[in-house]
């Protein structure tokens, strides 16, 4: 349901001031029609949310509201107190803050508006924050992170006593995350504050507009709803899928194959930016590029691990439009404006359609012209995917990660900066934090359980009472009990939790662990850093490096070269295939009609998998059995995204084991997962010891689920993000692990010892409930089993399918581990053993 | 590991490790056994290290000290010994032993009681612990070994201390496994952390420069249910 917006001529003349329709003029432009509906309902008092794709003026009709009004404030007399801060805008980035203050500016000055507008970030100096203290500017740009620290400071409602408006930039993915969640328990804040308070949320096309809309506007009453103005998509983009000459591969992600005519389309164009999924293809994507660049072309690298001066030195020499190529991973998605750039490719599937929407709006950053983009699948299912993705784009179809309810380690830290700022009454707390849309559905027993953790950590042996961060006080308000407990709270504000990393420095060749002083390269995971031995080369920031060592918090590497070149793998870098996405793959798998418009290898291959095996039905789960070597394979081809078949994998494994098939290990790719075993499964399944049906039968999400949870690293890694966010424990910073290991209580040992003593811990239970959403996906599992009940269709061959082959070069690459580390230590012990020649 | 198990380990002979002249078993668990002295040495207890956190706003789970009694509970009950050495930062802080509580007073007061019991002074608790039995003392001499917290500068034949809380990593096919560890040349050997809440040096870090000789130099790294000996050319730092 899109409400039309609705012009009327002179509405125009009367909500925007004279100063503004003559620049409007002087331009030669006039005012969009969402941008003077905005305004009028901005004026009659609405909060209300803008859906509009790039380069549609988004960021001017935001500020629109705010600028006439302040247009027409009259000046502040001389000796007149300084007036407070009158539109706070929050973006996702630092860089759109900055990038916005620029746009912003221009046209304040060419229109000769008295309107001061600066910055607040991570990067602002303190002197500089503390000025803004005294004299705020009219619009301050910032962060969710600085707003936290805003509210969390004495003076907080007096410095925001005179706001107006809100915008949220590029709202669709702020809210998807805890950040979201911080900024919505910010945003009650602000209303508990300021009552008038009107928000503007300016988004890209998203499925559900009705979740953004409840997410600005207090919910109380429950549902209540900003408005919404809808516009429509600019000009069609031009999209096309390579259709390469080449042999397109079974499997893998490099997309080597592409290379010379990826490289022949960045000489045909100006500028061209280059998408990939992960940093490790992103590095590899820019090593082979270089290698077929006979030309010399400028072409750069981009990924967030790259040091920020070489990061700010490339985005600069692009917006001066000195590169004729840029490799780039998500760390460009956001609405940053670019010099000009005439095609973006995209490497590897798009995974999400609105990902994938909003990067192809990099090109031509105007409205009326078409963006133009290639897509390079890098295998066969990547294949059917980016035809999934383009016919997806052409329908205008979006999707975003589906919101999640309010996660309680935030709600902590939350908890903690309000009594930060001033005493507070638990019951007005609580309905203040019910307004904000995540936590519309908080039970008051968990809020109370929230704030007894902030208080002495909730625990059932109650041990802390004298240690108390918060007390209620005689007057039945909770204060903080001592002026540290704000200090600490403002070192460790925020919900982005990093990996723990190390700075990769560079040192002469030769010099080896004595080398000092070369430059920083940027950072790798510790993780990684710690597979390596010296001597050993890895590809990082587009060289290859020489691995020397681990010194303190840095990595010592110098010029590396030769063969065997290993890539970083980064946590968190791959995003799932979309469940919307999943869906269009299943429909073209089931629909041979559908093949024509796919590459002719691609087609042959599908009507190969049709004579040998099967093609499944649309809502249909197809499972495959065949013996290979002195192995029996699974394959089964649920296309629900490889979090879901990596939990999916665990827990059939673990029923096959009780069911004394032997299962050896398995390996889960988006698309499919292969289980191997020594018993044979099809003979099982047959004698119904158990039948498939109860193989994948949903019980398996209760009891097997817990059991396998409980020991898994991945709980230990999201209980270290949930206690760093509650404020359990305190993030790391850089510089300060010098002092070793042994002083610092690292969260496995305390996760280990609360898991032990205290199972329901509330802690706990944030953590399960993260990694059910997140690591594991268990949701989206639970839906595909439920979807696939007596839909479960088996097919048992002699020898492998085309359709499994993919998954099966996968194998090898990447298996899963049990009880491994005990064996690694096994085989280090034999080993000395035998060269000491004992026993 | 049952009572009967640790037994029959006692009794292979590739499983001690001689430490000038004396024999003794690397508990998994991290306890270190003479069964000639029948002598059971356990070090860096760290008790009521939440609590000491706590003061200070880190409210992290006060269940510590329970969890470690708990551990030390069960090796003293699988070897029986007559003789319990600890070797120093037995408590996290000065404090700690007046903190503790009631409980878990109890508890350790029945683990002490019918043995001779020594608290090594550390750098945490250079006191004797408040109102606990046992002795106290600075340092330690049994036979040919010298028991005491801190590792001394030069070498000193028949040393056991702890203080450092070793840890050990090795890389095999690709994968990182770190693990604490006792650390031992024959001639001196250092103790793991046992405490719930201690974390771990590698010894390859410089805290350990000229402590061992790198070339008997062996990491006995804890597994689950046995030790590893690791020879120093297989060790990795970080």
């Amino acid at each position: 349901m899109t409400e039309q917006p609705r012009l009327a001529e002179q509405n125009a003349t009367v909500a925007l001031p004279e100063p503004f329709i003559r620049w409007f003029g002087e331009k030669g432009w006039s005012p969009r029609v969402h941008q003077i509906e905005l305004l009028a309902r901005a004026q009659a008092g609405q909060s209300v949310l803008l859906i509009a794709p790039t380069g549609a003026g988004k960021t001017l009709a935001g500020f629109l509201p705010s600028l006439t009004e302040l247009a027409n404030r009259p000046r502040r007399k001389p000796g007149q107190a300084h007036r407070g801060i009158h539109t706070l805008y929050i973006s996702p980035l630092k860089a759109l803050a900055v990038d916005i203050e620029r746009n912003l500016g221009k046209p304040v000055e060419e229109i000769g508006l008295p309107v001061t507008i600066e910055t607040r970030t991570g990067d602002t100096p303190a002197h500089k924050r503390q000025r803004q203290k005294l004299v705020p500017p009219d619009i301050l740009l910032t962060t969710p992170e600085q707003l936290a620290l805003l509210i969390a400071a004495p003076d907080a409602r007096r410095f925001f006593e005179d706001l107006r408006y809100v915008v949220l930039d590029e709202l669709h993915s702020l809210v998807t995350s805890k950040r979201g969640h911080l900024l919505a328990l910010g945003l009650a804040r602000l209303r508990s504050f300021v009552p008038g308070l009107q928000t503007i949320g300016l988004s890209a096309t998203v499925a559900e507009p009705d979740e953004l809309r409840r997410w600005l506007v207090g919910q109380n009453p429950p549902g209540a709803m900003a408005g919404l103005i809808t516009v429509a998509g600019g000009a069609k983009p031009d999209i096309s899928i390579l259709d390469s000459e080449q042999h397109v591969p079974w499997s893998g992600h490099s997309a080597r194959y592409a290379i010379p005519e990826i490289y022949e389309a960045i000489k045909r164009h100006r500028t061209t930016i280059l998408f990939v999924n992960t940093r490790s293809q992103a590095e590899l994507l820019f090593q082979e590029l270089w290698r077929a660049n006979e030309d010399s072309l400028p072409i750069a690298l981009h990924h967030g691990s790259l040091d920020v001066g070489q990061r700010r030195r490339v985005e600069k020499a692009m917006g001066e439009n000195a590169l004729r190529a840029i490799v780039a991973t998500s760390t460009l998605d956001l609405g940053i404006d670019w010099g000009d750039v005439d095609l973006v490719v995209h490497v590897g599937a798009p995974k999400g359609a609105s990902r994938l929407a909003q990067r192809i709006g990099r090109a031509n950053h105007r409205m009326d012209e078409p963006s133009k983009a290639i897509l390079i699948p890098a295998n066969r299912f990547e294949v059917l995917e980016c035809r999934a993705a383009l016919d997806a784009n052409y329908l205008g179809a979006q999707d975003t990660p589906p919101l999640i309810a309010g996660a309680l380690d935030v709600l902590s830290q939350h908890v903690l900066g309000v009594a930060c700022g001033a005493p507070f009454d638990a019951d007005l707390l609580f309905e203040e934090v019910r307004g904000a849309a995540p936590y519309a559905g908080l039970a008051r027993e968990t809020f109370d359980r929230v704030v007894d953790f902030v208080a002495t950590g909730g625990y059932a042996l109650k041990n802390y009472e004298r240690y108390a961060r918060i007390r209620k006080t005689a007057d039945g308000l909770w204060r903080v009990s001592h002026p540290r407990i704000a200090q600490q709270y403002r070192l460790n504000v925020g919900t982005i939790v990093e990996m723990p990393e190390l700075n990769v420095r560079y040192v002469r060749q030769g010099r080896g662990m004595a080398g000092r002083g070369g430059p920083v390269l940027g950072k790798v995971e510790e993780y990684f850093a710690e597979t390596l031995r010296p001597g050993d080369n890895f590809l990082f920031a587009g060289k290859v490096l020489r691995f020397e060592g681990i010194r303190e918090n840095e990595c010592v590497v110098s010029n590396g070269a030769g063969a065997n070149i290993i890539v970083p793998s980064y946590a968190g870098g791959k995003f799932p295939l979309s469940t919307y996405l999943a869906d269009q793959v299943r429909g073209m798998l089931a629909d041979s009609d559908r093949w024509q418009a796919l590459p002719e290898q691609v087609a042959d291959w599908l009507r190969l998998q049709k004579e040998r095996s099967v093609l499944p039905k649309r809502g249909d789960l197809l499972v495959e059995t065949f013996p290979r070597g002195n192995r029996h394979y699974m394959v089964a081809y649920p296309f629900e995204g490889r979090l879901a078949h990596q939990t999916l994998g665990m827990l059939l494994t673990r029923r096959l084991e009780r069911a004394n098939a032997r299962p050896l290990g398995f390996v889960a790719t988006d698309y499919s997962l292969a289980v191997w075993a020594l018993d044979d499964m099809a003979t099982l399944f047959k004698a119904k010891k158990p039948s498939l049906a109860a193989l994948f039968d949903e019980d398996m999400l209760g009891d097997d689920l817990e059991a396998w949870l409980n020991d898994s690293w991945m709980l230990k890694r999201t209980f270290r993000t949930c206690a760093v966010i509650a404020g359990l424990i305190e993030k790391r910073f850089p510089g300060q692990e010098k002092s070793g290991r042994q002083v610092t209580v690292s969260a496995d040992l305390i996760y280990d010892v609360l898991r032990s003593h205290e199972p329901d811990h509330i802690l706990l239970q944030a953590t399960r409930t993260d990694a059910a959403a997140g690591l594991l996906d268990v949701s989206r599992l639970a839906e595909m089993l439920s979807r696939v009940r007596g839909r479960i269709m088996h097919k048992h061959l002699e020898q492998i399918s085309p359709l499994a082959v993919p998954i099966m070069l996968e194998i090898g690459k990447e298996s899963v581990n049990g009880g491994a580390n005990e064996s690694l230590l096994m085989e280090a012990a034999d080993l000395v053993e035998e060269a000491m020649g004992q026993r | 590991m049952n009572f009967s198990l640790a037994r029959a380990s006692l009794i292979a002979e590739a499983d001690l490790v001689g430490i000038a002249g004396e024999r003794a078993v690397c508990d998994p668990r991290g306890v270190l056994y003479f069964p000639d002295l029948r002598l059971l040495a356990v070090s860096d207890l760290h008790l009521e290290k939440g609590s000491s956190l706590a003061r200070r706003g880190t409210l992290i789970p006060p269940y510590d000290t329970g969890a470690t009694l708990l551990r030390l509970q069960a090796v003293i009950s699988d070897y029986q010994p007559s003789i319990v050495i600890s070797l120093g930062d037995s408590f996290h802080d000065g404090g700690g032993a007046e903190r503790m509580h009631a409980s878990f007073r109890e508890r350790l007061e029945a683990l002490i009681s019918g043995r001779d019991w020594f608290w090594v002074a550390g750098n945490h608790d250079p006191e004797a612990p408040a109102d606990l039995p046992g002795e106290t003392v600075r340092e330690l001499a049994i036979g040919s070994l010298l028991f005491r917290h801190e590792p001394s500068k030069q070498r000193v034949e028949g040393e056991i201390a702890g203080h450092l809380h070793p840890c050990a990593r090795i890389v095999q096919r690709g994968r990182s496994v770190r693990r604490r560890c006792f650390a031992g040349d024959g001639g001196r050997m250092i103790m793991p952390a046992f405490g719930a809440y201690t974390g771990s040096l590698n010894v390859l870090d410089r805290a350990y420069a000229g402590l061992f000789r790198p070339d008997t130099l062996m990491a006995y790294m804890l597994g689950a249910d046995r030790i590893f000996a690791i020879s120093r050319s297989m060790l990795r730092p970080g």
